[in-house]
């Protein structure tokens, strides 16, 4: 039990005593990990430990996500004496010749390079761009353990507000470091406290919005996995702020390792005393129970999510009244980011002037953003506001996969844009994104190549929008379902010149009439294809091609002279519509072909050309 | 007096299937409710997702159960059901096909999986094949871009999925 300051610290140094295993094995043990099948790897590393006898001596971390996604199922090795290395795709067969070498780390096998969460120790320049603060402790602690997190700096943000600030403190220096809300809309974090703190004492409500329903973005999740503490430590801090006495998670029913994660944090927290009644001492008391998402985007919108925790259909609400006002039965609520939160407990630690060296002026600290798509490594970065898109994309991501030519990039979800690559020299912040058509957003940045067609691009995001739109409003609703259907008339070639004028009007009709957010920035993917690639439309419309050769109705697949008729393409095709003899040249009938390309991808002689 | 396709022989699962609906009962009985019918209500989407992990989905019978014991009425249960995607009145496959279509899927060729799913399974989007083993569906994003494109069965996650590896992701499932 941990009542006061001093009884934490006691249990700090307790702890720091017992000391660390002469060598540490972490294995990432988060949602990408598992899928990745690093549970195996773990299960043969535990057999081969036990066998050799080795278990006293080496301490197994199952760790949350280290953000190298790509290199799952990784393995790493920290070693007192040798240092330390990370072993990427492993196979349960590798896991012998990994353990032989625990002292010399030299096995010949795939290793990682470390640039992507050791800014304090690599020489590397391409680690510099990253610098962990939401981060820190993912994939390094393990999160179903209290002592790892009380050993790195855990509970002592809590400690320290609870004791030696006043409410009045914390919201201060929350203010002043700038901090604003990483969920997508920038809203200074420490002004969004003081409204609520202003409102007459009573019930008030402090919730963690998990939602994260941007379609490609895991920022919220590897936190969550791999770091439940510092979002409770940082839920308390702001109950303490504001006056409340209650918190809940609200968290989508697809991150069930999470959910897990964040029971097991909650149960240790209560167990310890550092969530429940007169905390440290204090006389404050909190708690936080979990309410479970059911697969609704919209929902991840603070007033639909409140209607959400309500039991009701999450819709949306006009504001105001803003939730810091009357937000969830009423009461006065401060809804935020996960991301958000997990900076709380470094703040308070290290102060705001701290937090303001980092980033830029208008936009302090850093930003985690989930690089997917087309890029070679695929993972979590984060990185100091102000970090060129070029240095993300083609730093830390290692560039275009399979050496082909990028074309765009993609922030801000279904209410971003996609931007090309004169852009890539713009430093992101809030501001810098808005000003070139796109948006923060929560942080999802998909990379695209020269194979993706931006109108087919736009049509995706409008799927999106239109499956998930509330359909409360009419702009949203029907103006969302038009504006598809003229992307899918231009994507089957039945378009015609004037439909890029209608784009557009609608697109504007639509931003200024809906209600909420989601309606608000849907025609964002839209009107910023529009801006950045106008060509590839014009192609669709005037021209009847699709320069990607994505559009299926655009494209056709023939066979040229250089077949040999090797008859692999006729054995491969999914619906058998190629016909020809052996040594003969093939034939498609394109009546039966489905488009699918297999055929294309499959020919070794060049003989199937896509018009 | 045929409200419904079931042509006569209606399923209820709160009568077929006494087990689970104790322990439902046993769930909701745990909570903290009274006769505050809006206090109620929130606590009606927990209770929703037990019922639909205990009997798989949500038809009238269970919608009724729940509703009764949270004091609500059967229209608001059933607005809530409709609105949210994860939860189904209808049955729904012994092995659950959900194709992740989330961007970073999308941009690596998750459509063309969809398709071959469909094609192979004779089935659409939201469907269930007749001997009820297979049911397709969506999903946006688990969480596992980089191993995109990503297909969940049930609770296992396949990455890095081509056409190709679609016919051996349905004979896996036995
Ligand atoms: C359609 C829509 C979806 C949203 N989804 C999320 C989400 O998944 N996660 C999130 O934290 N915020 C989301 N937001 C933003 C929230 O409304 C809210 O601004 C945010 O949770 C506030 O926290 P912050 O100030 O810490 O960013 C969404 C907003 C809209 C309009
Ligand atoms: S803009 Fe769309 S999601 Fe928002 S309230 Fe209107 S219909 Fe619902
Ligand atoms: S694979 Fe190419 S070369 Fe072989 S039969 Fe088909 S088109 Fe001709
Ligand atoms: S594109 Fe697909 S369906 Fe058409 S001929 Fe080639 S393999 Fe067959
Ligand atoms: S988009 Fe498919 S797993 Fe993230």
């Amino acid at each position: 039990m941990i009542d006061s300051v001093e009884t934490l610290k006691q249990r700090v140094e307790a702890l720091k005593k017992e000391g660390t295993a002469a060598t540490r094995i972490l294995i990432s043990m988060g949602t990408c990990g598992i899928a990745a099948g690093a549970v195996p790897v773990l299960e043969e590393l535990k057999r081969v430990l036990a066998e050799r006898q080795l278990e006293d001596k080496v301490e197994i971390i199952e760790a949350g996500c280290i953000g190298q996604c790509y290199a799952e199922p990784s393995v790493e090795i920290c070693n007192a004496g040798s240092g330390s290395v990370i072993y990427g795709g492993v196979k349960v067969h590798d896991v012998g010749l990994i353990v032989s070498h625990i002292e010399d780390l030299a096995p010949d096998m795939n290793t990682v390079e470390k640039t992507w969460y050791y800014p304090e120790t690599e020489k590397n320049t391409r680690n510099k761009i990253q610098a962990r603060i939401v981060l820190r402790n993912s994939g390094r602690i393990d999160p179903e353990k209290l002592e790892d997190y009380l050993k790195n700096e855990g509970y002592q943000a809590l400690a320290k507000a609870l004791t030696e600030m006043t409410s009045e403190d914390v919201i201060k220096e929350i203010t002043e470091s700038g901090l604003r809300g990483r969920g997508g809309g920038g809203f200074p974090t420490g002004m969004k406290w003081n409204f609520a703190a202003q409102q007459p004492a009573g019930r008030k409500y402090m919730i963690c919005n998990a939602d994260e329903g941007d379609p490609g973005a895991f920022m919220d999740r590897a936190v969550l996995e791999g770091d439940p503490h510092a979002v409770l430590e940082a839920m308390a801090i702001g109950g303490y702020a504001i006056g409340a006495d209650t918190g809940i998670i609200y968290i989508r029913a697809e991150y069930p390792l999470a959910v897990k994660r964040l029971k097991i944090a909650i149960k240790q927290a209560e167990e310890n005393g550092l969530l429940g009644d007169n905390i440290f001492g204090s006389g404050f008391n909190f708690k936080i129970q979990l309410k479970y998402g059911a697969g609704a985007f919209v929902c991840g919108e603070e007033t639909a999510l409140i209607h959400s925790i309500e039991g009701k259909r999450g819709e949306p609400t006009f504001k105001p009244p803003f939730p810091a006002v009357s937000g969830l039965w009423g009461k006065p609520t401060v809804v935020n980011n996960v991301e958000t939160y997990a900076n709380i407990p470094a703040i308070i630690r290290s102060g705001a002037k701290w937090f303001r060296t980092i980033g830029t002026e208008k936009s302090p600290g850093t930003k985690v953003f989930a690089l997917a798509g087309k890029v070679e490594n695929v993972g979590l970065v984060e990185v100091p506001m102000g970090t060129k898109l070029r240095d993300i994309i083609f730093g830390l991501g290692g560039g275009i996969r399979d050496g082909k030519e990028f074309k765009a990039v993609q922030t801000g979800g279904p209410s971003g844009g996609c931007l090309k690559y004169d852009r890539l020299d713009t430093g992101i912040d809030y501001e810098s994104l808005a000003a070139i058509g796109s948006m923060m957003g929560s942080g999802g940045m998909i990379v695209m190549d020269e194979d993706d067609c931006m109108v087919n691009v736009a049509k995706y995001f409008l799927d999106f929008t239109l499956d998930e739109s509330c359909g409360k409003c009419t702009p949203c609703r029907i103006g969302n379902t038009r504006l598809h259907e003229m992307l899918e008339r231009i994507c089957e070639g039945k378009a015609t010149m004037d439909i890029i004028t209608k784009l557009k009007n609608l697109s504007y009709a639509i931003k200024d009439t809906a209600l909420c957010g989601l309606g608000q920035t849907s025609p964002n993917p839209v009107l910023s294809t529009l801006a950045n690639f106008e060509d590839e439309y014009l192609a669709h419309i005037t021209d009847k091609h699709c320069p990607a050769g994505v559009c299926t109705k655009l494209i056709t697949f023939k066979i040229n002279d250089n077949c040999v008729g090797c008859t692999l393409c006729a054995r491969n095709c999914p619906v058998s519509c190629i016909s020809g003899e052996r040594k003969e040249k093939h034939h498609i009938d394109q009546d039966k072909c489905i488009k699918c390309g297999v055929c294309y991808q499959a020919c070794k002689f060049h003989a199937i050309d896509k018009l | 007096m045929s409200c419904c396709d079931c042509k006569g022989k209606k399923p209820n699962l709160i009568l077929d299937f006494p087990d689970k609906t104790e322990k439902l009962n046993a769930f909701i009985d745990a909570l903290d409710i009274g006769l505050d019918r809006d206090r109620n209500r929130g606590f009606l989407i927990e209770c929703l997702h037990e019922a639909q992990n205990l009997f798989g989905y949500l038809p009238r019978s269970v919608q009724q159960f729940v509703a009764d014991k949270l004091r609500l009425h059967l229209s608001e249960v059933y607005g809530v059901i409709s609105f949210y995607s994860y939860f189904t009145d209808k049955p729904v496959g012994k092995y659950k096909i959900s194709v992740c279509t989330g961007t970073a899927c999308f941009v690596r060729g998750a459509e063309a999986i969809l398709d071959e799913f469909k094609r192979l399974l004779v089935i659409e989007m939201g469907e269930t094949t007749p001997d009820e083993k297979f049911s397709l569906g969506t999903l946006r994003c688990v969480g596992a871009c980089s191993l995109a494109p990503v297909v969940m069965v049930n609770e296992k996650v396949y990455g890095k999925v081509t056409t190709k590896i679609v016919a051996e992701i349905i004979s896996e499932c036995k």
